[in-house]
């Protein structure tokens, strides 16, 4: 249980960074490192914080810091986490150190799939942050294997004759837990105590370890800049995203959102699915994701039970 | 004197397996195969500590290489053709991080069509990457080269990663005796690599940071800096490498260029036939002469005016071609040194061996015979010259 | 805003565009990003540090019994003020 009053006053990632006002990303950040437990590198790949808070010669960053390219944040954790085994080895370092990727859903559920499937087989002690605002953000919005279906997207726009993005989510939390690794999990940074303690959870397991946090994006989609805690709220209280762990194989929902709100609640509050709305009320759309919500949750409650 | 008898890929592992490398991160592709597969025996019999990863593509190889290069570590890492393709992107990003990675390619033809055989075109086609490539003539010098690029990689003027490119097949698979150090005195040689910065908790800085229009430039003239300062550090490298072994390398091997009016100057295992057919001519009175280049990049400007100084002729042999230039990559950079020098032998280009076509001893007293004819008459018939295509 | 200092030329700066100094971002004050800036009541705070939590650029500053904001990084992105279960935090309109 996390006691904010407890947690450390320390700004391992200072002000000063220009990610935009209200960014979830600089929220998360934040969070993430209030998590640590000692000596931690993290590994950023190309993206909104990544560029925002490493301009030269300014670095938001007080600890370790990596950028390399945007794919490959995972094959990095994993050079670092075996090259500071090795160095151990020769007697060059006797601290263990946490290695720590951050990527956006772009490089992880895309471009970086490859690196992240790699790095999850071969079971490196890393704990890897999926900053997920469902698209490429960094680029101008365009749509990413994390975008939900229906959203508008600079590359997935909502026209005349398509509404929006045709595809569904992926399911990364399905992908990773098929490696088979000790633990995955989803997290919403409206729910704060949760993700601080998956953080430290997944740093804590003894090789890899996956979180796909929520990431609001203001710009992205569409919302004033202060609804961005409320609208990561809204995703879970909706059951949009449903927040869950797997755990050495065994599923449990940590927020069981015993009386959902309707999904069309979370979609009518951002600009990205304004189109479902005006000029026409796309029922058959809202009704789609709906149905998906509900279909979604439920296999999860059943893997749940299934324990 | 300890003889053992290596393959070229062989050689290169040998090599990495007494260098006290932290971490391989590779990922298999023909020819390159031998040097991951024999490493991994290392590995598996306890003969290295060496923390190996085998990574799920080329470019999480290279990743995964510069990641762990980042903490300090000494990192190797081998591919060929389109691994070395694939890593492209992360070929530039590790120079440009100032990583000292060494990495064997055993040089094969780019697809399509996909082929399996060595030719240069593989390298080449990355030439701009900002690492320091060497080519060798042998299994003898895959093993020298090696060890000699992590001492020039990880020098504190230098600071770049160095390719060691060795002809596919040719050279990868062929077994030759190659005089090993003993694993003490490559200790010597090589000590432990002291990085000039790195991924350090105690000591955090931020690597990789987005460079604007108002920093970017200065980096990349930093790294033309440390190209700049590799002829002088590489000098010592090699004298060093000498005093230990007896054998002493350069930017270039130059032939009977004492006298030669005609010669042909080349990369890698071809000059090992140019020089036994350079032998038969000159016995024949003939004046020709073969120079090797082992230094490509940073290319050895001034060595290769001062070798061909005297000459009458000369044929630059490509093992790669370079589509809608006016020469091949080899030929177009010893020909923009010439002029900027003026010294003008007449120059021709001969591009051969692509896809692993196999060039024989008469082949290259072909190309001799055409060089003393264009240092007799002063007429360059054809600039470029397709050895052994069938038209 | 920082002062923009005299850029380095590529003799004096460091190899390889590495940054030597953590945080070295605290130069560079987002503060005059604002367009209406977040007043907290200190009557009305009590110390939850929601707001704390929740800022993206910590701009919020946890002193003993109330919380202060620190206007030189603060966007005015309205988080605090929305998320405080005490409505102690007003945005109010950035004076010209």
């Amino acid at each position: 249980m996390v006691v904010l009053k407890d947690l450390s006053t320390e700004e391992l990632f200072a002000s000063g960074h220009r990610l935009c006002a209200g960014c979830g990303e600089g929220i998360i950040n934040r969070m993430t490192l209030k998590a640590l437990r000692g000596p931690t590198i993290i590994v950023a790949a190309t993206g909104c914080s990544e560029v925002a808070t490493t301009i030269y010669p300014y670095t938001s960053w007080c600890l370790p810091w990596v950028h390399v390219a945007f794919e490959n944040a995972a094959a990095v954790a994993s050079g670092i986490e075996v090259a500071y085994k090795a160095m151990a080895k020769r007697g060059a370092w006797n601290k263990h150190v946490d290695v720590i990727a951050m990527a956006g859903d772009g490089g992880t559920y895309d471009i970086g799939i490859q690196a992240l499937s790699g790095a999850l087989e071969r079971g490196h002690d890393f704990l890897y942050i999926c900053l997920d605002n469902e698209a490429y953000m960094n680029t101008g919005i365009q749509r990413s294997g994390a975008t939900p279906r229906g959203a508008d997207t600079t590359t997935s726009p909502a026209g005349s004759v398509i509404p929006g993005k045709p595809e569904w989510k992926k399911d990364l939390i399905s992908i990773c837990a098929a490696h088979g690794i000790e633990y995955v999990a989803t997290a919403s940074p409206a729910y704060w105590n949760d993700y601080i303690t998956k953080v430290r959870k997944g740093i804590e397991v003894n090789g890899p370890a996956v979180i796909d946090v929520l990431s609001p994006c203001p710009l992205g989609w569409r919302h004033d800049s202060a609804l961005s805690i409320q609208l990561v709220r809204l995703a879970v209280e909706t059951r949009y995203f449903p927040v869950y762990e797997v755990e050495k194989g065994k599923y449990k929902l940590n927020f069981t959102v015993p009386k959902p709100k309707p999904v069309e609640e979370f979609l009518k509050a951002q600009g990205r699915f304004a189109h479902l709305f005006k000029p026409t009320y796309r029922k058959d759309v809202i009704d789609e994701i709906q149905k998906n919500v509900d279909n979604n949750w439920n296999r999860i409650q059943k893997l749940s039970t299934q324990n | 004197m300890t003889i053992v008898g290596l393959t070229g890929d062989e050689a290169v592992a040998y090599a990495v397996k007494q260098s006290k490398v932290d971490v391989v991160a590779a990922y298999p592709i023909t020819p390159q195969t031998i040097m991951v597969e024999r490493f991994s025996k290392y590995v598996a019999d306890g003969e290295v500590q060496t923390e190996y990863v085998c990574v799920e593509s080329e470019h999480s190889a290279l990743s995964a290489c510069v990641g762990a290069s980042l903490t300090g570590a000494r990192v190797f890492t081998a591919t060929a053709s389109q691994g070395l393709a694939l890593m492209h992107e992360m070929l530039y990003i590790a120079s440009g991080l100032r990583c000292p990675i060494v990495m064997g390619v055993a040089n094969r033809a780019l697809s399509a069509p996909i082929n399996i055989h060595g030719d240069q075109s593989d390298m080449m086609g990355s030439r701009d990457s900002g690492w320091i490539q060497v080519y060798v003539e042998n299994a003898q010098e895959a093993y020298d080269w090696t060890l000699q690029a992590f001492k020039l990689a990880e020098d504190g003027d230098v600071q770049l990663p160095v390719s060691v490119n060795l002809d596919g097949f040719i050279l990868s698979h062929s077994m030759e005796g190659v005089d090993v150090l003993e694993d003490a005195v490559v200790s010597r040689f090589l000590q432990l690599r002291k990085p000039v910065f790195r991924l350090d908790p105690d000591k955090p800085i931020t690597v990789g940071a987005l460079c604007l229009t108002d920093y970017y430039y200065e980096f990349k003239r930093q790294q033309v800096e440390a190209m700049l300062q590799v002829p002088k550090v590489l000098d010592n490298v090699n004298r060093e490498f000498g005093s230990f072994t007896g054998r002493n390398y350069g930017v270039l091997e130059a032939f009977g260029m004492e006298d030669a009016e005609a010669a042909l100057l080349c990369l890698g295992s071809t000059a090992g036939t140019a020089k036994a057919v350079a032998k038969k001519l000159r016995e024949q009175g003939k004046k020709v002469g073969v120079i090797k280049l082992w230094l490509y990049r940073p290319f050895p400007i001034e060595a290769v005016v001062a070798a061909t100084k005297r000459l009458k002729a000369l044929a630059v042999l490509d093992k790669a071609v370079s589509f809608g230039a006016p020469y091949g990559a080899l030929c177009s950079d010893v020909i923009s040194v010439l002029h900027a020098q003026h010294v003008r032998p007449h120059v021709f280009n001969v591009v051969y061996g692509l896809g692993g076509r196999d060039i024989e001893p008469s082949d290259i007293e072909s190309v001799f015979e055409e060089a003393l004819r264009i240092a007799e008459t002063g007429a360059v018939k054809e600039s470029v010259m397709f050895l052994g295509v069938r038209e | 805003m920082t002062a923009e200092e005299k850029k380095k030329g590529w003799k004096s700066l460091p190899m390889g565009a590495v940054v030597l100094e953590p945080g070295s971002s605290l130069k560079y004050k987002t503060g005059d990003w604002r367009a209406f800036r977040p007043v907290v009541d200190r009557e009305k705070c009590v110390n939850c540090l929601i707001c704390w939590i929740c800022c993206p650029d910590a701009a919020i500053v946890r002193k003993e019994k109330w919380v202060e904001v620190n206007y030189d990084y603060c966007k005015g992105c309205g988080i605090c003020a929305k998320e405080c279960p005490k409505e102690a935090i007003k945005m109010t309109e950035e004076q010209k």
